[in-house]
């Protein structure tokens, strides 16, 4: 493994995320790999205001805040504006969570993604409107409480399939990462970021205060989710190569459901939806994968 | 050299000859086919610029907000719903001072469904700190995106030339384009002090606590306080090298003028006709043409009005619950200096609707017998 040292010593000293935040670890661990010729742009949400409130900013490198929906779009005009700079070597990191993402920015992202646009393109994901209190986002998952799922009308919407959606625009990359699987979160950042053309790492980040999760389980309900078949840790190679880079222990989904407030209202039948569905997943993850070998 | 060309086309090779390097815009009648021209100029290498084709005007301006970001001259071209869609990131535009330059082809609001011409839209958005210009003629629209990006990029603050929806936008006139080499020596590169820059990371528009905000927008209200000189300059800079002037509001006719009409846009230019056949006619009429609302050119306004004079103002725009935008301003601007000056309020030509010479004959009949009601809107052309 490389030794990658960027962020080493600064640790983002001084950001204002909660305890036990899964943001600041990956954000600090994707710059690691990245190095500062990097630019960030970043929505509205927990990683702009974590940043740090004017004149402090955490960031070690220049970071562009912008508007909730506007993320893919003011990535691919920063990325115009290097180009016609000659400064083309430069990375470009959009840096989203899930409602910036999966929802209020989902028009942008299909255009950059389309469009192949050479943007590294992350999205943090903690499964709802984390930063505005707990409100439910196309990402969180079906059986999840919120403020705006409650008790009695817990989502019963399945979370939208953000690989899938990817791959159907055949982008060059697609990746799942865990703060729990440092070292193939650093291989896939380093994969990525050799590459160019749209690529979009999916990363998933434990929040204790919308979780209703204890701050120190972060990291366990990271390596968790992965090997519950919650949270896959796979690859996409232009929308069509699926890779799993991680092979689960296919442990039961109550383990990574019962140490979370937000799934105590399930009921038993819903618990079993949860594993059916996980089950599915990691299921069709693993033929498509097979379908490749055999090509 | 002299070219037969439309407004839009005006535009577009304004944008061209200024040397942008990241246009980004999406389709909207009547803006449309400065996009089109745009995309040809690009790809056929003309111009040395990335055009981004965005799938709405909301990422069309985030896209310029980032391109303007790291340094470089930024375009894009809209009209009414698209600048509506904007709305939000005019402002990040302002705040963030990026110096990007937009032009909007006037369009009226719907609903109902509509693709003709009125001012409501960039009017509406006269808050969002940019400065605004409002052309009526082609070549003028020509040399005031020129000006703009000097204008800009001075303040460090966006700018808006606005111009008329199919009256102006696909008009033909003839039109003295410039040489690229004149150009230049007018409109040197962009230099930006501030960009994204990674030998010297700095964080921009991140969170501000009520400690801080009050001071960014004081200083964007200093920054369009200094802009009456910039324009002034600016222009004055362009009419030495181009020969041609342009003032924020242009008088004509008015030294000895009982009624006044301040209008704006291409019905300005059919009014100056009118005023034209009624002074044959012995009418002591006159006409002040404002070409520019952010920054309100206030002391002009004072300045070209007379004493005792009847000032009636025409609106091709309407802010419902209290009438036309450009009357308001006026009234407002008045009344900030102290003068106990009347203002006629007519509205007229919303979605299109032709404003002729007959209706400028009966505006200027209303002021001249007193017909005109001061409480209220006067509409012109109104089916009643």
């Amino acid at each position: 493994m490389t030794d990658y040292e960027f962020c080493a010593g600064h640790d983002l000293y001084g950001h204002m995320a909660c305890p036990g935040c899964g943001e600041k670890i990956l954000l600090r661990h994707v710059l690691d790999v990245l190095g500062p010729e990097t630019i960030i742009v970043c929505p509205a949400g927990c990683g702009a205001v974590t940043d740090g409130i004017f004149p402090h900013s955490i960031a070690p490198v220049p970071f562009l805040h912008v508007p909730f929906g506007a993320t893919a779009s003011a990535a691919a005009g920063i990325r115009a504006g290097l180009d016609m700079s000659g400064r083309e070597e430069v990375t470009v990191l959009a840096w989203a969570g899930d409602g910036a993402t999966f929802d209020i920015g989902m028009g942008p992202l299909s255009a950059i993604a389309e469009r192949n646009e050479n943007i590294l393109y992350c999205c943090y994901d903690n499964e709802a409107y984390m930063n505005t209190g707990v409100q439910r986002s196309s990402a969180t998952p079906v059986g999840s409480w919120t403020t705006t799922t409650p008790r009695g009308h817990l989502k019963t919407e399945p979370k939208k399939n953000i690989g899938a959606i990817m791959a159907a625009h055949r982008i060059p990359y697609f990746a799942t990462c865990s703060p729990a699987f440092l070292d193939d979160l650093k291989m896939k950042v380093t994969r990525a970021g050799k590459m160019k053309g749209m690529r979009f790492l999916h990363l998933f980040s434990p929040c204790p205060p919308g979780w209703k999760s204890d701050p120190r389980d972060g990291i366990t309900l990271s390596r968790l989710a992965v090997e519950c078949n919650i949270f896959p840790l796979y690859e996409i190679l232009d929308g069509e190569k699926y890779r799993l880079t991680h092979r689960s222990q296919g442990l039961p989904v109550a383990e990574y459901l019962h140490k979370q407030g937000r799934f105590r209202y399930l009921s038993d039948t819903e618990k079993k939806i949860i594993q059916t569905d996980a089950d599915q997943f990691y299921g069709l993850l693993v033929s498509r994968q097979d379908r490749e070998k055999n090509r | 050299m002299r070219q037969v060309i439309s407004g839009n086309e005006a535009t577009s090779l304004a944008v061209k000859l200024a040397r942008v390097a990241a246009i980004s815009a999406y389709p909207i009648t009547p803006q449309t086919t400065i996009s089109e021209k745009l995309s040809e100029i690009c790809g056929s290498g003309e111009l040395n610029a990335k055009f981004v084709k965005v799938e709405s005007e909301h990422s069309a301006m985030a896209t310029l907000i980032g391109a303007a970001s790291t340094g470089v001259r930024t375009f894009t071209a809209t009209s009414a719903q698209g600048l509506a869609l904007m709305h939000e990131l005019l402002f990040w535009a302002s705040g963030a001072r990026l110096p990007i330059v937009l032009v909007d082809v006037n369009r009226a609001m719907a609903a109902p469904w509509t693709i003709w011409c009125d001012q409501t839209d960039s009017l509406a958005q006269r808050d969002t700190g940019w400065l605004q210009f409002y052309c009526w003629s082609n070549q003028e629209i020509f040399d005031s995106i020129i000006c703009s990006f000097k204008i800009a990029e001075e303040l460090l603050v966006p700018c808006m030339v606005c111009y008329d929806g199919f009256f102006s936008s696909h008009t033909y006139e003839a039109v003295d384009v410039a040489g690229q080499s004149e150009v230049d020596r007018f409109l040197p590169p962009r230099k930006a002090e501030y960009f994204l820059d990674t030998k010297n990371p700095q964080t921009f528009s991140g969170g501000t606590l009520p400690g801080y905000f009050m001071e960014f927008r004081y200083k964007l209200q200093q920054a369009f306080d200094r802009a009456h000189g910039v324009i002034d300059r600016t222009y004055g800079e362009f009419a030495e090298q181009f020969g041609r002037k342009y003032d924020n509001i242009e008088s004509y006719f008015t030294d000895d003028a009982e009624a006044v009409l301040v209008a704006s846009g291409s019905a300005a230019s059919t009014a100056l006709h009118t005023v034209r056949k009624l002074r044959l006619d012995g009418k002591k009429v006159g006409l002040l043409r404002i070409r520019q609302l952010r920054p309100f050119p206030e002391q002009a306004l004072i300045d070209a009005l007379k004493p005792g004079q009847q000032l009636g103002v025409l609106d091709r725009n309407l802010s419902p619950g209290t009438g036309g935008v450009f009357t308001q301003e006026i009234r407002a601007a008045l009344g900030r200096q102290g003068k106990n000056q009347p203002v006629y309020e007519f509205v007229a030509g919303l979605g299109g609707r032709d404003i002729t010479e007959n209706d400028i004959k009966t505006i200027f009949a209303m002021l001249g017998n007193g017909q005109g009601d001061l409480t209220q809107i006067n509409w012109v052309g109104l089916k009643t």
